[in-house]
């Protein structure tokens, strides 16, 4: 075999293992994302949650998907067809594709030195060990790129229901969605700025000394509202207000199909803490440079959890805002806040 | 250069398989009973009065055009991101504080004209 072809061959093996890693791990972490959802509520309303179900309830998502797996699926008359289909498919694909760009760890080099200069050329004749599906140069573009698909599988999901609730559902979420992608977008443009990369992994690499946090505090701050807006958490779910539209987009989908879009949801909810990890809070970085590199991805691990932990924590803590209040909110606080934020950072960037 | 984006051609092909499966192989599995009563779109217990395609608020349609405006000039702001640290320095913020400023200013007169609100 050529060595082109080796290459090639090489490359597609690794990347099946790894994204049959990443697969598993999402959909693990969404399982359990449901359990530790019901538990931090029912705490925090002095209630016990789910504990009947294994130790503590830790067998609770088995026998949820047990359940999703077995039920009778229901479909509304009148609904359209391909589009009510598509939508969950889309949905799931979105949500983990979106996922392949980010690393959790530094990039290991196998049977080779560690060397510098570009991403290429970094290992030397060995083998570079990326700790995420694919290292690409526009990481954040194309993280930003796929996750804004989800729109598409919620408006198609309300769309194609022929329901009313789906309807409002929908339509409330499409406009809610670009509308706090903007602010997501604008805040985020402040790391790129410090860090004068792209590439997700350059990104951390740029906070060995400081995490952009502490540089970037209002864009982290818009960053994370314009996340919970993103995955529809409260105080921002007006999309599926259960009090005035039943369950919202996905009122008329049952079995399975639900279980697509709610794991779509838990996903973007790890995708965007992520996210927030990698260009705010120094990514794999512990808060001491000497830790063995094999603690990356625990460290990477625990920040999400902790922020994942905020926003269940914000769920109870605010109440839900007025859809007319929620459109202001974001295009006459935080975007002209993120326009600001963005020359302010320039200013600096450029000067120093 | 290109074969940087080979893992990701390969794990789209995992992840719509997964998706593709899940949504159609699943669903299989569950019992069928179908009844005209079960197939109608919920409507809080009372039969559907009309169907659900109908018009909505001319707002939607001017957030969607808003976004396209704002949304691409975010865009655009990226690669202008990227290099002003390292070549474009105070030549690219002048020019990016005037873009911004341009935009600042489409976003007061949408502002004043009463777009943003919803009623």
């Amino acid at each position: 075999m050529s060595p082109a072809a080796t290459s090639v061959l090489l490359a597609v093996v690794v990347t099946v293992v790894k994204g049959l890693l990443v697969i598993i791990v999402l959909l693990t972490g969404f399982a359990y994302l449901t359990l530790i959802e019901r538990k931090v509520s029912a705490r925090i309303q002095l209630r016990y949650g789910p504990n009947r179900v294994g130790p503590f309830g830790l067998i609770q998502p088995a026998a949820d998907a047990v359940k999703l797996l077995f039920k009778e699926k229901v479909a509304p008359e009148g609904r359209d067809r391909f589009l009510y289909l598509l939508a969950p498919a889309l949905a799931a694909c979105a949500a983990l594709f979106a996922f392949s760009a980010i690393p959790v760890n530094q990039t290991i080099c196998i049977a080779g030195t560690h060397g510098a200069g570009p991403l290429s050329a970094r290992c030397p004749g060995g083998y570079p060990l990326h700790w995420d599906v694919a290292n690409i140069n526009v990481g954040l573009l194309f993280i930003l790129a796929i996750t804004s698909l989800g729109v598409y599988s919620i408006f198609l999901a309300g769309w194609a229901s022929n329901s009313k609730y789906s309807l409002l559902g929908g339509l409330r979420s499409a406009a809610q969605l670009i509308s706090y992608e903007m602010a997501v977008s604008f805040a985020l443009i402040g790391p790129v700025l410090l860090a004068g990369s792209l590439n997700l992994e350059t990104v951390v690499n740029q906070q060995h000394s400081l995490w952009f946090v502490f540089l970037q505090p209002m864009g982290f701050l818009l960053y994370f509202t314009g996340a919970l807006a993103e995955t529809n958490r409260l105080p921002f779910d007006l999309p599926e207000a259960e009090s005035e539209l039943v369950a919202g987009y996905h009122t008329e989908y049952s079995g399975m199909r639900f279980g697509l879009l709610q794991m779509a949801e838990f996903v973007n909810v790890i995708t965007v803490c992520s996210i927030a990890t990698v260009m705010f809070l120094g990514g794999w970085m512990g808060p001491f440079f000497f830790l063995p590199n094999w603690l990356g991805p625990l460290w990477f691990g625990a920040k999400v959890g902790l922020l994942i932990f905020v926003m269940m924590w914000v769920r109870w803590t605010f109440p839900r805002l007025r859809y007319d209040r929620l459109m202001q909110f974001g295009w006459k606080v935080l975007l002209p806040l993120g326009m600001a934020n963005v020359l302010l950072t320039s200013v600096f960037v450029a000067l120093h | 250069m290109l074969f940087d984006y080979l893992p990701l051609l390969v794990f789209l092909v995992m992840v719509a398989a997964l998706g593709v499966g899940l949504t159609f192989g699943i669903p299989l599995l569950g019992p069928r009973h179908p009844s005209t009563a079960k197939g109608l779109p919920y409507e809080c217990g009372i039969v559907p009065a009309e169907t659900a395609r109908r018009r909505f608020s001319v707002t939607f349609y001017l957030t969607a055009m808003l976004f396209i405006v704002f949304d691409v000039e975010a865009i655009f702001l990226y690669p202008w991101a990227v290099l002003v640290r390292s070549t474009l320095h105070i030549f690219g913020l002048v020019e990016m504080t005037i873009f911004i400023a341009l935009l600042a200013v489409a976003l007061l007169y949408v502002w004043r004209k009463g777009a943003l609100e919803w009623d």
